[in-house]
C-alpha cells in the first residue's frame, strides 16, 4: 500500500518538478530572444560602427554609391514627422480621453466610441497608407498649390497627418483610463465648494493625472517613430534633408524598408542595420520611461 | 543561491550570444555549407530589375503554361536581384546595369551576363493636354540637378515653340530604391553633363539634389501620373501602358528621336563585347534613341553554386534559352525591342559555357 | 452708529460679493459648456477618419468582390482579371503557424508570470515582454532576416510566420497573465487542498477557468498581425503562384495591397482595393468575436 503512494508520488513529484522548471524554461526564453535580438542587431551593426563611427548621426549625404553613409536627413526625418504627428494628435487624444474618462464613462455613447477608437489601432498600417495615397495625398496637393510650394502631396507633412491618426489610439487608452482612475474624494471635494464640471476636469483632473497623460503621451510617441508601412507610402522617399513641412524626406524605418533587400556590400547593409538598432534603443528607453511613470502613478 | 542565480545569467547571456553569432555573421558572407535555394526543381526563383517586370511577367506566365515550370519573379530592383543573387538567395537575378569589374571580382564565384531585353528609359511627364516635348541633354541635366524649377522657364519654351507651358514647379521623380533604371538614366546624365558626373555620378542609388522618389519603375510611373508638373524617368513599356506621354531627346547625332522601338534598336547597332557587358546610353547611331540599355539576367557560370540539383539547373539554363529566343516574340507587344541577332548568337556561345559542377551542362 | 454701519457695509459687501459670484458663475458655466462642447466636437471630429477610410475603402472594395476575385491567381500587368486567391491562402497559412509558435509558447510565459510575482526573473521576464512589445515591426523583420532567412537560404513562409510569432508573443503572454491574475486565489487553493498536483491544478482549472480572457487575447492578436507588412518584406517574399508550402516564398494580403497599391495600374490598385477590404472584414469580424466571447463566457467571481 505505501508502495504503491509512494511510487504514484514520485511520478506526481517529476511532473510537478518538470512543470515548474519548463514555466521557468519558457520564461528564461522570453529573456533570451530579447537580449539575442540586441546582440544580433548590435554585432550586425558594428561593420559600418567601425568604419563611419560617429559620422553616421550627423553627416547628411547619403549616397551608397560613393560608400557614404549620412543618417542626419533620416533622423530628421524620423523626429520631424513623429513630433508633428503628436502635437496635432495630443488635444484630440487629451479631448477624447475625457469624453471617454470623465464624461461618457459608461453607457451606449461611451460604447460606441470606445469601439471607434479601438478600430482605429486596428486597422493596418498599410491600409492607412494606401487611403493616404488616394485621398489625403490629394488633399494637400491642394493645400500644396494654395502656398505655392511644389504639389507633391506626399511629403513630411502627409506622413505626420496620417502618423497623427494611427497613434491616437494608443495615447487615449492609456490617458483615459488615467483619467477614470482619479479618485472620487479629490472630485467630490471640489464640487462640494462649488467648482462647475469643467473646473474639476482643468483643475483638479488634469493636473493630478498629468504623469499619467504624459505617459500616454510618450508610448504614442514610441509607436510614431518605428511606424514603417503608412510613413514609406506617404513620405516621398528622398535622401535629401528636408526644408520644410512639405518637403520630401525620409524616416530611418522607410529607408530601411526601401533599402534592405538590396544593400550590397558589407557596410550599405550593416549601416541599416545600425539605423535599426538606433530604433531599437529609442523605442525600448521610451517604452521603459513610460511603464514606469505609469507604474509610479498607479502606485500612489 | 547568489552562486545559482550569477551563474543562471552567465548562461543566459552566453546562450543568447550564442544564438545571435550562428544567425549570421558578417553582412556580405553566408557561411552555411548548404545554404542554397530551396524551391524545387520545378520552381525558379528570380527578382530584380523592374525594367523587365512587365516583360518577364508575360514571359514567365506563358512559359508557365507551356512548360509547367512555375518562375517567381519579384520586382524589387536591380539593386535586389544583384544583393539577392549574391547571398543565393535567387536561382537568378535581373539587372539593367551589368556588374561593375569590381563587383565581378568580389563574387567568390563567377556571373555571366546574359541579355534578356532591349528596353528605352523614356522621360515621361504630367502636363494638361499631354502635349509632345523636346528635350535637350542639357534641359535635362538641369531640371534633374534642380536648376530649372518651372515648367515655362525660358530654356525649356524655347525648345517647344508651339506648347504653351504652364507656369507650374516641376516635381522632379527618381527612383528610391536601388536600380538599374536609374544607372541607366544617370550612366547618360554622366555621359551629356560635366556637371552631374561631378555632383552626382551613375550608380543605382544616388544622391539625387532634387525631387520624389518612387518604389519600382511602377512607383515611379504611378507618381508621375498623380503629380501634376511631375517629370520622371520610367521604360517604355511603362509609359505606354500608363498612356503618359513622353519626350524627344537631342542624341549625339544632333536629332531629335522619340522613343520608339525602331529608335531603341538603332540604338544598339554598335559594337558589343563578347562578355555582354556595355553600355549603349548617348549612341553613336543617328536615329538611335539616346537613353537605352539592354537588362541582363545575372546567373552563376557554374549552377552548382547556389543550386540545389542538376535538374532544376537544367530548367533554368533551358528557360534562359527560351528567353532569348521563343520568349523574344513576346517582346514588341509589350514595347520592348528584340535582341538583335548579333546579341543572341553571342549568347548562346555563353551559355554554352554553363557548367555544373564544373561538367558542361546542356 | 458703528455697529449699524458695520452692518450695512457687511450687507453691501455680501451684496457685491453675491452680485460679483452672479457675474463669475455666469461666465464659469459659459466656459463649462463651451469646454464640454469643444471636447465633444473634437471626439467627433476624431472618429471621422476611421468612418472615412472604412467607407471608402468599401465603396472601392465592393466592386472587386465576387467569386472570381477570390479564387484566382494574379495575372501579369495589364491583363484583366485576376484575383488574390494566393495572397489569401498565404495570410491565412503564415498565421496557423504564428498561432502554432506563439500560443503555447505565450500562454505558458503568461502562467508564468502569473503565478511567480516575486523572484527577479519574473521581473525580468516582464521587463523583456515590455520591450518586445515596442520593438517596431521592420526591426523584427531585420532579425528574422539574419536568424531565419539566411540560414536556410531562402526568403519563405516559416520565416514570416516566425516574425509576426514574435510580434503575437507579447499581447498573448499579457492576456494570460492579465486574466489569470484575475481569478481569485481561493480558486487555486481549494484545489491545492483537495490534493491536486500543482500542474494539474493550473492546467487543469486555473487555465480553463481563464480560457475566455486567454482566447481574447490571442484573437486580439492575431488581428493585430495579420495586416502587418513589414516583418514579411524580408522573409515571406511574396508568390504570384499559389502555394502551401511554409519553406518556400509565400504571397500575403499586406504585401499584395503594399505591391498593388504603389504600382501605376488601375486594375491593381483595384485589387488593392478589394483585398483591403478583405483584410479589414477579417479584422472587424475578428473584433466582434471577440466582444461575443467576451460577453457569454466571462466568468464572474
Amino acid at each position: 500500500m505505501n508502495g504503491v503512494l509512494s511510487f504514484k508520488a514520485k511520478g506526481i513529484n517529476f511532473k510537478e518538478k518538470a512543470f515548474r522548471k519548463s514555466l521557468a524554461l519558457s520564461a528564461i526564453f522570453a529573456v533570451i530572444i530579447l537580449i539575442a535580438i540586441f546582440f544580433t542587431l548590435l554585432i550586425n551593426s558594428l561593420p559600418s560602427i567601425k568604419a563611419i563611427g560617429a559620422k553616421f548621426f550627423y553627416e547628411t549625404t547619403w549616397d551608397p554609391v560613393a560608400d557614404k553613409f549620412g543618417a542626419l536627413p533620416f533622423l530628421v526625418g524620423t523626429l520631424l514627422t513623429s513630433f508633428l504627428a503628436l502635437i496635432i494628435s495630443t488635444p484630440f487624444s487629451i479631448a477624447v480621453a475625457i469624453f471617454l474618462g470623465e464624461y461618457y464613462k459608461t453607457g451606449p455613447v461611451a460604447e460606441v466610441f470606445k469601439n471607434i477608437i479601438d478600430l482605429l489601432a486596428g486597422i493596418p498600417s498599410v491600409i492607412y497608407g494606401f487611403w493616404g495615397l488616394f485621398v489625403l495625398v490629394p488633399l494637400v496637393r491642394q493645400l500644396e498649390i494654395k502656398f505655392n510650394v511644389p504639389p507633391y502631396g506626399v511629403g513630411i507633412f502627409t506622413s505626420a497627418v496620417i502618423l497623427s491618426i494611427m497613434i491616437l489610439p494608443y495615447s487615449v487608452s492609456l490617458s483615459r483610463q488615467v483619467i477614470s482612475m482619479a479618485p472620487s474624494h479629490l472630485k467630490e471635494a471640489a464640487y462640494s465648494l462649488g467648482a462647475t464640471r469643467w473646473e474639476v476636469i482643468s483643475k483638479i483632473i488634469i493636473p493630478y493625472t498629468k504623469s499619467g497623460l504624459f505617459a500616454g503621451l510618450l508610448l504614442a510617441l514610441g509607436r510614431a517613430l518605428g511606424e514603417t508601412m503608412a510613413v514609406t507610402m506617404l513620405i516621398g522617399n528622398t535622401h535629401a534633408l528636408p526644408t520644410g513641412i512639405f518637403s520630401p524626406g525620409n524616416t530611418m524605418a522607410s529607408v530601411i524598408a526601401n533599402e534592405f533587400n538590396e544593400a550590397t556590400g558589407p557596410v550599405y547593409t550593416s549601416a541599416l542595420i545600425e539605423m535599426g538598432l538606433f530604433l531599437f534603443v529609442v523605442a525600448t528607453i521610451i517604452n521603459i520611461i513610460g511603464k514606469q511613470i505609469i507604474k509610479r502613478f498607479t502606485l500612489d | 543561491m547568489n552562486f545559482k542565480k550569477n551563474l543562471l545569467s552567465v548562461l543566459i547571456l552566453g546562450v543568447a550570444i550564442m544564438f545571435t553569432s550562428c544567425g549570421g555573421n558578417g553582412s556580405s558572407n553566408t557561411s552555411s555549407s548548404d545554404s542554397r535555394s530551396t524551391s524545387g526543381s520545378n520552381e525558379i526563383l528570380a527578382a530584380g530589375s523592374s525594367f523587365v517586370n512587365p516583360l518577364f511577367s508575360k514571359m514567365f506566365s506563358i512559359y508557365n503554361q507551356q512548360k509547367g515550370i512555375k518562375v517567381n519573379y519579384q520586382s524589387i530592383g536591380s539593386g535586389g536581384g544583384i544583393k539577392q543573387l549574391e547571398n543565393k538567395i535567387v536561382d537568378f537575378g535581373a539587372s539593367d546595369n551589368p556588374l561593375s569589374d569590381e563587383q565581378m571580382s568580389q563574387s567568390p564565384s563567377p556571373i555571366i551576363h546574359i541579355p534578356d531585353c532591349l528596353g528605352a528609359v523614356t522621360i515621361a511627364y504630367n502636363l494638361p493636354d499631354n502635349p509632345t516635348l523636346k528635350f535637350t541633354p542639357e534641359v535635362l541635366s538641369d531640371i534633374y540637378l534642380g536648376v530649372l524649377t518651372k515648367w515655362n522657364d525660358p530654356k525649356i519654351q524655347t525648345l517647344n515653340p508651339d506648347v504653351k507651358l504652364p507656369d507650374l514647379a516641376i516635381s522632379v521623380i527618381h527612383r528610391s530604391d536601388g536600380s538599374g533604371t536609374s544607372f541607366i538614366f544617370s550612366d547618360y546624365l554622366s555621359k551629356v553633363s560635366d556637371a552631374w558626373k561631378s555632383k552626382v555620378g551613375k550608380g543605382q542609388s544616388l544622391n539625387w539634389p532634387v525631387g520624389l522618389g518612387g518604389k519600382g519603375n511602377e512607383g515611379v510611373a504611378g507618381l508621375i501620373k498623380q503629380t501634376p508638373g511631375g517629370i520622371g524617368y520610367i521604360e517604355l513599356a511603362y509609359a505606354i501602358q500608363n498612356k503618359m506621354p513622353v519626350a524627344s531627346l537631342k542624341n549625339k547625332s544632333g536629332n531629335f528621336v522619340v522613343p520608339t522601338l525602331a529608335s531603341t534598336s538603332a540604338s544598339a547597332n554598335v559594337d558589343i563585347p563578347a562578355d555582354m557587358r556595355v553600355s549603349i546610353t548617348n549612341t553613336d547611331a543617328p536615329d538611335g534613341y539616346p537613353i537605352c540599355s539592354f537588362s541582363y539576367i545575372l546567373l552563376y557560370k557554374d549552377l552548382s553554386y547556389n543550386i540545389k540539383s542538376e535538374e532544376k539547373a537544367k530548367n533554368l539554363l533551358d528557360l534562359v534559352k527560351w528567353i532569348i529566343t521563343d520568349g523574344q516574340q513576346y517582346s514588341e507587344s509589350l514595347n520592348y525591342a528584340k535582341l538583335p541577332q548579333s546579341v543572341v548568337q553571342k549568347s548562346q556561345d555563353i551559355l554554352k559555357t554553363v557548367t555544373y559542377n564544373n561538367k558542361p551542362l546542356q | 452708529m458703528e455697529l449699524v454701519l458695520d452692518a450695512e457695509l457687511s450687507k453691501k459687501k455680501k451684496l457685491t460679493q453675491s452680485r460679483l459670484a452672479a457675474k463669475h458663475i455666469g461666465r464659469r458655466n459659459r466656459k463649462n459648456t463651451f469646454f464640454k462642447g469643444l471636447i465633444i466636437a473634437a471626439t467627433i471630429i476624431s472618429t471621422f477618419p476611421l468612418l472615412l477610410i472604412l467607407f471608402y475603402i468599401f465603396k472601392q472594395g465592393v466592386a472587386s468582390l465576387n467569386w472570381q476575385f477570390v479564387t484566382s491567381l494574379p495575372k501579369p500587368v495589364g491583363e484583366a482579371g485576376g484575383g488574390v486567391s494566393n495572397a489569401l491562402v498565404g495570410s491565412i497559412m503564415i498565421l496557423l503557424v504564428s498561432c502554432g509558435i506563439a500560443i503555447p509558447l505565450g500562454i505558458v510565459i503568461g502562467i508564468y508570470l502569473s503565478e511567480e510575482k516575486k523572484s527577479s526573473l519574473s521581473y525580468y521576464c516582464q521587463l523583456a515582454v515590455d520591450v518586445l512589445q515596442g520593438i517596431p515591426s521592420i526591426v523584427i523583420g531585420i532579425i528574422i532576416y539574419e536568424w531565419v532567412v539566411r540560414p536556410m537560404g531562402g526568403f519563405s513562409a516559416l520565416s514570416g510566420s516566425v516574425a509576426l510569432a514574435l510580434m503575437m508573443l507579447p499581447s498573448i503572454i499579457k492576456a494570460t497573465e492579465e486574466t489569470l491574475k484575475l481569478l481569485p486565489e481561493s480558486l487555486k487553493e481549494a484545489s491545492l487542498a483537495l490534493g491536486v498536483p500543482y500542474y494539474k491544478t493550473i492546467m487543469k482549472v486555473i487555465v480553463p477557468t481563464g480560457l475566455s480572457g486567454i482566447f481574447t487575447g490571442v484573437i486580439l492578436s492575431i488581428a493585430r498581425v495579420i495586416g502587418e507588412t513589414a516583418p514579411l518584406l524580408f522573409t515571406a517574399f511574396g508568390n504570384p503562384f499559389m502555394s502551401t508550402n511554409i519553406l518556400k516564398p509565400m504571397s500575403s494580403l499586406p504585401l499584395i495591397i503594399f505591391n498593388y497599391a504603389t504600382s501605376p495600374y488601375d486594375d491593381w490598385h483595384q485589387l488593392a482595393w478589394g483585398a483591403s477590404m478583405v483584410l479589414i472584414l477579417m479584422i472587424l469580424i475578428l473584433n466582434i468575436i471577440t466582444k461575443l466571447v467576451q460577453r457569454k463566457w466571462k466568468v464572474q467571481f
